[in-house]
């Protein structure tokens, strides 16, 4: 069966087609429907198996990331996303898409769907905007996406990606759950258990260092850096250092980003 | 009526700094503060306030503090006082927090603070929050308000007085050109009302019996920036005509005639003169500077792969048999001198939009962007009057760039920086875009009976005036007269455009489109009906308020909006199309077999200009040039500073230094279609030389993007700067594995007052430089575009920017393997230095900023630049080179220590092997002269041999080899050793700059 896959799109949105483009390379059939189509009625969330809220600037961002669009999701899609997420079908939020998973609840989530907020995702310590690659080491056994232990190379872009939670409570429940899903780590910490490595590595200051949450029943992925721009050997930064090392192999899907599609 | 205050501040939560009274916008505004020298900066905390009016007073509190709660507050950081004030009253006093716990808060802020200031956006000026906002509200049905929002920043610590107030107000917390400040109690009214006006028709203007200087005065009062023979032109033409002119039609007139628009000193008459150092004299009549020189050095390379060159909004070039590229470059400088952060948001918004109108519409995939201003150290005392403080221009111009870039989701990935206390008053700001477009989607035609579309944005009073205001110098009193030139940009709402008009042009719903940039509507239905006429109804564009008469609404510079040209059967899928992704697109007219610009408003008829007048009545009066070629004065070396004190200084120095702190500001990877990115080495901080993008998933094909710019050089001799500016755009490019053989350029001439006769003689000069080197390298402009009168004006004194000429360069490579980064690999590789080191220490950083003088400007030997530049493409393409970088400012010295630090590998380098070094006698020369069409490449050992093959008959040599130990160590002519640093010192002074702005 072929495995239908929606990448939601609204004003601001603009990683779209990079996103489409990993989920075809996975063999999914990615369409890029515009919020506005199933808010009509014309298009519907259970046509799809997986959803995919990919990164931008949803509504300019304003009112805080990710704000406005889970703002309309919840008033007016809720039913219809709670269904698809009990139902276990597959939801990832990349970056913006992350943010918006978070204010909505679906991220960290309850059992049966939707939760309280509870987390936030919020401006970086340093204040900025940044552009930088990380380094990330897959924390939980949860997500069919990834798999604990691995390590993972690919880029943040954002200005509000500091994860915070409303208490240690909260942190500790994430992490007895099994819902961290990705931690930022230095190189010298692949076997995971470190500490938090602190900026640069940890780019924006998420307590914990954490990268990216999954949901109670690990169908829900949401992280702020972007896998669909390392698709492939070119995408990454030391290409053409490893090219006169003799260790390059460039085609899609060898980028590290390509394995969570 | 019900208003509604919202106050949101931040609090703790798990994560986030402990005490958040340290919200990181208040930590920015303290380290502001601290900028300004202050010994005793108080602390500072920053809250977001909304303001939400509801006319009908209906909506009850449960509703707005679900909407604090869900929509304008987050409760796990956050905050929320809500008051209310009915019927115009002050407030019900009961001020409560909401959304969540550690309601105390704003309480005790208000307690607490010695001070605190409300920043309100004047009226007009609309923040894209407010929309936003409303259709959260909407989502949450509550309909029918308003929002305005501000923010209100809280002091501790102790008092400030009134001169610190102020002080703080107009150099930290507003710019009063957009917003106003209030104090502690004053009384906080937010703008909301902003129409206003008459919303007048046909207004006439009496030019009929004035003489020369009233003619003038109606210019200058009305803000037109005509000439004395520009009025007399259209005086006689309406007097012809039996009638005055409406003011409809002489703002058409000033805004295509205006030098932004028509650039009538580049394709204007100039009588040129050129004085040699001993008094010869030599007298020519140039016609047409653009044609004779730009343009003819296009006809001559005749490259079969420029596909659209400069006739439409960008230049094209040829992908590959499917895909063209489109670039453009624009400046914005100006604006960016008045407000930065809207000035440079809104240009780079504009030149995105030169993209969309390029063709059908090509898709915007790479911004670049180069910056000039003046030292962001300059002592506050020696600041002019009505300048802004060069660091104050350069947050905000990066941040508005950044702002609009990233949300639109364009990288921005190539540009530069250059610092000179001459553009202290007039900083520059040059924004590119590069699209791709279907090759059979570049040719666009208007047919008579299609309607004009204006797909996007509303029109409201922002930007009047813009194109004629570009065109004139600034002076201390710019900033309070040309407020209204300051246009405010929402990339979002270009984002839709951009997503309706790609999906539009697929659909071939249009026939032609182009975008609203300078003069607003005048300018692009002026243009697209030129060849056959246009009838416009004004009052069916769609206003942001009401109230703006007919005229204001033809030349609104109000952004993101495109004019469409749409057969009429398409108009219906057009529409639906907008609608079902929530953008405007509206009907406004149609074009005309009729050959002339038809104006109306409502029934009355406020304009009727022959088109041909209005594109080809502008007199052509010829204008005086002079150009003293300069005696080469002798250089003068710096005395007491050694070769390494020397290269830690250049480092450091601002044009040099890294320009980390800005490129990670921008997503310069969105699109995922980056494979070399500007900071390169496994550290991801060495300055690459050029960047590349695959722009198809099923192709290796890439673009290779880079450019060149040398102000230091204009000083002394133009016509070299300009060869050295081509030069170095190229080898640009070639040093990342680009070829030289498919490079196409873009010109952009920023220069001082060219109305000043010595000033215009630099610029024909620069321009039959840029002619010669491009013939000579064979490389063709596509596009281009000039920016004179950047002269600013302050206590009687006109100080000129240097003459500054920003060379762009693109190349297209059949596989994105072939490319090469700058940082050195290993150890124990050669160093291949190709290209002449001459003693050329004219205008060079080492002289600047180590106190030499005199010299000469590097000069190029084009058709040897050609051999070599194609020669390293060989061997890059071969396989044989595993770094490349360019030795350019700081020349050969800066360009080994930066591949060092850059690799982590250390590099030892004889100056006595380097090519041309014999005919030299000092070490520093070697080191430091900027000459041009040099290389210098990393080559394993096995490579040697084949790669200097490639250059029997051109100077190449070994002059160095890569070492394990991480030092840069250099020999002398003699064999001693000159420099020996190590590489995290060279590396440490390079980022100086760049953490000192972090802070």
């Amino acid at each position: 069966m072929t495995c239908r896959a929606l990448v939601l799109r609204t004003a601001g949105t603009n990683c779209d087609l990079e996103t489409a483009h990993a989920l075809e390379l996975a063999g999914a059939v990615a369409e890029r429907v515009h919020v506005r189509a199933l808010l009509d009625g014309g298009r519907r969330l259970d046509e799809f198996q997986i959803l995919v809220l990919p990164g931008g600037f949803a509504y300019g961002d304003d009112l805080g990331a990710g704000t406005v669009l889970a703002n309309q999701l919840r008033t007016r899609l809720r039913d219809a996303l709670e269904r698809f997420v009990a139902d276990g079908r597959q939801v990832i939020g990349i970056c913006n898409g992350f943010q918006v998973l978070v204010r909505l609840g679906v991220l960290p989530g309850a059992p049966g769907g939707i939760g309280e907020k509870e987390v936030s995702l919020v401006e970086n310590e340093s204040g900025r905007f940044e552009d930088r690659w990380v380094r990330l080491r897959a924390e939980t056994s949860k997500c069919d996406l990834l798999e604990r232990g691995e390590i993972l190379e690919m880029p943040v872009a954002h200005a509000e990606g500091r994860l915070v939670v409303r208490d240690a409570e909260l942190l500790e429940q994430l992490r007895e759950n099994d819902q961290i899903a990705l931690r930022y780590v230095d190189s010298d910490n692949d076997a995971g258990g470190g500490a938090d490595p602190g900026y640069p590595a940890n780019p924006n200051g998420s307590v914990d260092a954490i990268a990216g949450l999954t949901s109670p029943c690990g169908n829900v992925l949401g992280l702020m850096p972007h896998p669909e721009r390392n698709l492939r050997a070119l995408h990454h930064p030391e290409w053409t250092r490893r090219r006169v090392a003799g260790t390059t192999r460039d085609d899609w899907r060898l980028g590290d980003g390509y394995r969570i599609f | 009526m019900a208003l509604w205050t919202l106050e949101v501040a931040s609090r703790d939560a798990l994560g986030a700094p402990a005490g958040s009274g340290r919200d990181p916008r208040g930590r920015a505004v303290e380290a502001e503060i601290r900028s300004l020298g202050w010994r005793d900066p108080p602390g500072v905390v920053v809250t977001a306030l909304y303001f939400v009016r509801d006319p009908s007073g209906a909506v009850p509190r449960e509703r707005i503090e679900e909407a604090a709660r869900v929509l304008f507050s987050d409760p796990v950081t956050q905050t929320c006082a809500i008051s209310v004030a009915r019927d115009g009253g002050q407030g019900d006093g009961a001020q409560e927090d909401v959304a969540g716990s550690g309601g105390e808060r704003g309480a005790a802020l208000r307690e607490t603070a010695s001070h605190r200031a409300t920043v309100l956006k004047r009226a007009g000026v609309m923040d894209p929050v407010e929309a936003s906002a409303i259709r959260g509200l909407a989502d949450l049905e509550i309909e029918g308000v308003e929002v305005r929002t501000a923010e209100r920043f809280y002091f501790f610590g102790r008092e400030l007085g009134a001169d610190e107030r102020e002080m703080l107000a107009a150099k930290v917390l507003s710019n009063p050109v957009i917003e106003e400040v209030c104090w502690d109690d004053e009384p906080v009214a937010p703008p909301f009302a902003v129409g206003g006006g008459s919303g007048a028709g046909r207004r006439d203007v009496r030019l009929a019996g004035l003489d020369d200087a009233a003619l003038l005065e109606v210019s200058r009062q009305g803000q037109l920036s005509l000439n004395l023979e520009e009025m007399r032109a259209i005086e006689s033409h309406f007097a012809g005509l039996g009638r005055d002119p409406t003011e409809a039609e002489l703002e058409t007139l000033a805004q295509t005639w205006s030098e932004h628009c028509c650039h009538k000193t580049f394709t204007g008459l100039i009588e040129h003169r050129r004085v040699e150092p001993g008094g010869a004299e030599k007298v020519e009549r140039v016609d047409n500077l653009l044609r004779e020189t730009i343009r003819r050095a296009t006809d001559e390379v005749a490259a079969p792969w420029c596909l659209s060159v400069f006739h439409d909004n960008a230049g094209v070039i040829a992908l590959d048999d499917e895909l063209g590229i489109s670039f453009k470059v624009e400046t914005h400088n100006h604006p960016s001198a008045i407000e930065p952060y809207g000035g440079a948001g809104t240009g780079i918004g504009g030149v995105i939009r030169d993209t969309l109108g390029t063709g059908l519409g090509a898709r915007p995939i790479v911004n670049t962007d180069v910056f000039c201003f003046g030292p962001p150290d300059l002592p506050w005392d020696r600041l002019p009057p009505g300048a802004l403080h060069p660091l104050r221009v350069l947050r905000g111009v990066v941040s508005g760039v950044r702002d609009y870039g990233n949300r639109m989701g364009i990288p921005t990935a190539s540009g530069a920086l250059y610092f000179d206390e001459r553009y202290v008053g007039n900083p520059l700001v040059f924004c590119g875009s590069v699209g791709v477009i279907p090759r059979d989607a570049i040719e666009k035609e208007v047919r008579p009976g299609d309607r004009i579309y204006v797909l996007g944005g509303r029109t409201g009073r922002d930007g009047i005036h813009g194109a004629t205001f570009s065109s004139v110098e600034l002076t201390e009193e710019s900033e309070v007269v040309s407020s209204g030139a300051v246009q405010i940009g929402n990339a979002i709402t270009e984002k839709k455009v951009l997503d309706v008009l790609l999906q539009a042009r697929d659909r071939r719903l249009f026939r032609a489109v182009t975008d609203c940039g300078a003069g607003g509507f005048s300018s692009a239905v002026g243009e697209m009906g030129s060849d056959c006429g246009a009838r416009v109804q004004l009052d069916r564009a769609p206003l942001k308020y009401q109230g703006l008469s007919a005229t204001e609404i033809w030349i609104s510079e109000a952004q993101e909006r495109m004019v469409l040209a749409v057969p009429p059967g398409n108009a219906d899928e057009l529409e639906a199309l907008a609608r079902a992704e929530d953008v405007e697109c509206v009907f406004i007219g149609e074009f005309t077999d009729t050959g002339r610009l038809a104006l109306f408003h409502g029934e009355e008829q406020v304009g009727d200009l022959s088109m041909e007048f209005l594109h080809e009545g502008r007199p052509r009066t010829p204008i005086a040039s002079v150009y003293r070629v300069p005696a080469v004065e002798p250089a003068r070396y710096p005395a007491g500073v050694g070769p390494g004190a020397a290269l830690h200084a250049l480092l450091a120095a601002p044009n040099i230094a890294s320009k980390e702190w800005v490129i990670r500001q921008y997503d310069h990877e969105v699109q995922g279609q980056s494979v070399l990115k500007p900071l390169q080495g496994p550290g991801r901080d060495g300055p690459g030389d050029a960047v590349a993008f695959t722009p198809r998933v099923d192709s290796d094909r890439a673009i290779v993007i880079a450019c060149g710019m040398n102000p230091c050089y204009g000083d002394l001799d133009p016509y070299r700067m300009a060869l050295s500016a081509v030069d170095e755009a190229v080898r640009n490019i070639v040093a990342a594995g680009g070829d030289p053989g498919r490079v196409a350029l873009l010109d952009n001439f920023a220069w001082g007052n060219t109305r000043r006769p010595e000033i215009l003689g630099g610029l024909v000069e620069a321009a039959r430089g840029c002619r010669d080197a491009a013939i000579g390298l064979g490389a063709p402009f596509i596009s281009g575009k000039d920016s004179l009168n950047n002269e600013f004006q302050a206590g009687g004194e006109a100080i000129n920017i240097p003459p500054s000429l920003l060379i762009s360069s693109i190349s297209v490579i059949d596989d994105a393997h072939g490319l090469v980064s700058m940082d050195l690999k290993a150890a124990g590789n050669a160093l291949i230095l190709v290209g002449e080191t001459l003693e050329e220490l004219g205008g060079s950083h080492y002289f600047r900023h180590c106190g030499g003088r005199g010299g000469q400007a590097p000069g190029v030997d084009l058709p040897r630049a050609r051999r070599l530049f194609a020669r390293v493409f060989g061997a890059i393409r071969g396989g044989l080179i595993a770094s490349a970088h360019d030795p350019s400012e700081g020349g050969l010295a800066v360009a080994v220590a930066e591949m060092a630090f850059a690799g982590r590998v250390g590099a030892e380098l004889a100056c006595a092997d380097v090519p041309g070094a014999r005919a030299i006698d000092r070490d520093d020369a070697v080191l430091f002269s900027e000459s041009n069409s040099r290389l210098l490449l990393e080559v394993r050992p096995e490579h040697v041999d084949p790669v200097l093959e490639g250059f029997t008959d051109l100077p190449a040599a070994v002059v160095g080899r890569t070492i394990e130990e991480r030092r840069l160590r250099v020999r002398g002519r003699d064999g001693s050793v000159v420099i020996d640093e190590d590489l995290d010192d060279l590396r440490r002074s390079w980022k100086r700059l760049s953490e000192w702005l972090v802070q």
